[in-house]
C-alpha cells in the first residue's frame, strides 16, 4: 500500500545504517492515528524525491529493539540517518510544506 | 467558486457537511492534512455518543461521519488552510498546497487545540517523555511510571488507558477535586495502578536529553518537590484554534468565535463557525455535532436568500 518499504529490527543495519543515501525511518504504528495521517505525506515526498532521500518505515510493534535503540517514546517520529548517524529529527504529524521544510537540507 | 465551504472535519465540520451536502449544496471541508477527523481520532472509546450502546471507537465515529458526508455529495480535501479573506461577498481561502478557493458562504470548525502548561522545556522534552497524545505514546511506557496532569474527562479516560501499559500513573491536578464526569472519576478512583497528587502543579520539567522527572509545587502551601517520571502526559484543556481568522471574526473574552444567540453567525455575512471553536463551555462531540447542524441550516438560510443568478454562478465552481 505505501510507497515507501518496510525496515525491520533485521534488516535496519543493511538498509539504513549501511546506506550512502540519506534514510528517512518513519517509526509508525497501526494503533496511531497521527502516523496514519502522515504516512501518505512520507509517500508523496518519497514519489517527489526519491532521487536524494529514501523513505522507509519501522513498525515499531513489531520492532521493538530498533525502537528502543533510538528511544523512541512519541510517535509519530522521523528520523534522518546518514552515514549510520541520526542527523535530523522530526517529531508528530505535520503538513507536508512543514516536513518538506524539516528535510530542506537533504531534499532542497 | 463553491457555494458553501467547510473548514475543520470533526464532529461540527461533518455534521455540517452532512445537513449542507443533503441541502445538495455540494460543499468542500477542508478536513486539515495530517488532523483529518479532528481530536477524536486520537481517542479509544467513546461512550457518550448516542446511538451506540456499546461504545464506539473515536477514529471510527469520526470515519462514519466522514462517509456520511461522502454519500451525499460532500468533497473532503486533506489540506490545511494557510490564509483566508473572508471580507467581500465571495470568501477566498488559501491551502498549503498553495491552492485558492472561493465561496459564498463559509463554515468555520476548527475545534481546538491542545493547551500547553507554558513552563521551559516543554517544547524541547517534546516527544521525549512529554506527550500530549496518550493513545499514540502510551505503548511506549510498558513497566514504567508516569504522570498526567488534568482534572478533566479526557484526563481520567487516558489515565485509565495509560494503565494498561504503565506501572503506575499519578494523576496532578491543581485542585484538590475533578471537574471529570462522575463515571469517569469512579473509574480512576477504583483503578489500584492510579494515585491522585491533589493540589499540585507542575513547576518544572527535569531532563536533558529526556523526562527524568518534574518538580511539583503544591497550590495551597508552596512546597515543591521533585517527582521522578519516565514520562508525562498533558490533558490540561484546550484553547479554541482561532489564530486564521484573527482580526476578521470578533471573538468572546474567552477567546471563541462570537455568534449571535444561538446561532452560527458571526459578525461578517455570509461566515458562519461551529463546534469548540465557538463553545468556552460543553465542548462534547454530540454538542460539537449539534452545532455544525445549526451552521449548515444557517448557511442553507443564507445561500437561499441569495439572488438566483448569485448561486448559479457558485454552482459552475
Amino acid at each position: 500500500m505505501s510507497a515507501a518499504p518496510a525496515v525491520t529490527d533485521a534488516t535496519f543495519a543493511a538498509q539504513v545504517l549501511a546506506s550512502s543515501k540519506p534514510v528517512l525511518v518513519d517509526f509508525w504504528a497501526e494503533w496511531c492515528g497521527p502516523c496514519r495521517a502522515v504516512g501518505p505525506i512520507l509517500d508523496q515526498i518519497l514519489l517527489e524525491n526519491g532521487d536524494k532521500i529514501d523513505i522507509v518505515k519501522l513498525n515499531v510493534d513489531e520492532n521493538p529493539q530498533t525502537a528502543a535503540l533510538y528511544q523512541i517514546t512519541s510517535i509519530p517520529a522521523m528520523k534522518v540517518f546518514q552515514n549510520g548517524e541520526v542527523v535530523k529529527t522530526i517529531i508528530g504529524a505535520k503538513p507536508k510544506p512543514a516536513i518538506e521544510a524539516d528535510l530542506a537540507a537533504f531534499i532542497g | 467558486m463553491r457555494q458553501v465551504i467547510i473548514i475543520g472535519s470533526g464532529p461540527a465540520g461533518y455534521t455540517a457537511a452532512i445537513y449542507a451536502a443533503r441541502a445538495n449544496f455540494k460543499p468542500l471541508v477542508i478536513a486539515s492534512s495530517v488532523e483529518a477527523g479532528g481530536e477524536l481520532m486520537n481517542t479509544t472509546d467513546v461512550e457518550n455518543f448516542p446511538g451506540f450502546p456499546e461504545g464506539i471507537m473515536g477514529p471510527d465515529l469520526m470515519i462514519k461521519m466522514q462517509e456520511q458526508a461522502e454519500k451525499f455529495g460532500a468533497e473532503i480535501l486533506l489540506d490545511d488552510v494557510t490564509a483566508l479573506d473572508l471580507s467581500g461577498d465571495v470568501k477566498k481561502i488559501t491551502t498549503g498546497n498553495g491552492d485558492t478557493f472561493e465561496a459564498l458562504a463559509v463554515i468555520f470548525a476548527t475545534g481546538s487545540a491542545y493547551r500547553k502548561l507554558g513552563i521551559p522545556n516543554e517544547d524541547r522534552l517534546s516527544g521525549h517523555g512529554v506527550s500530549w497524545c496518550a493513545t499514540c505514546d502510551g505503548f511506549f511506557f510498558r513497566q514504567k511510571t508516569i504522570a498526567i496532569v488534568g482534572g478533566g474527562d479526557s484526563a481520567m479516560e487516558e489515565a485509565n488507558f495509560l494503565t494498561r501499559f504503565a506501572d503506575k500513573v499519578y494523576v496532578i491536578h491543581r485542585k484538590d477535586s475533578l471537574r471529570a464526569s462522575k463515571i469517569m472519576q469512579d473509574r480512576a478512583f477504583a483503578n489500584p495502578k492510579i494515585e491522585f497528587v491533589w493540589n499540585s502543579a507542575v513547576d518544572a520539567l527535569l531532563g536533558d536529553d529526556a523526562l527524568t522527572g518534574i518538580t511539583i509545587e503544591d497550590t495551597v502551601t508552596g512546597v515543591k518537590r521533585d517527582l521522578p517520571l519516565d514520562g508525562l502526559f498533558i490533558a490540561i484543556g484546550n484553547d479554541p484554534r482561532t489564530h486564521l481568522i484573527h482580526g476578521q471574526l470578533d471573538l468572546t473574552p474567552e477567546g471563541t468565535i462570537a455568534v449571535k444567540g444561538r446561532s452560527s453567525k458571526t459578525n461578517l455575512s455570509g461566515v458562519f463557525a461551529a463546534g469548540d471553536v465557538i463553545d468556552p463551555t460543553y465542548r462534547q462531540a454530540i454538542t460539537a455535532a449539534g452545532s455544525g447542524t445549526i451552521a449548515a441550516l444557517d448557511a442553507e438560510h443564507f445561500l437561499s436568500a441569495l439572488p438566483v443568478a448569485v448561486l448559479a454562478q457558485a454552482e459552475i465552481q
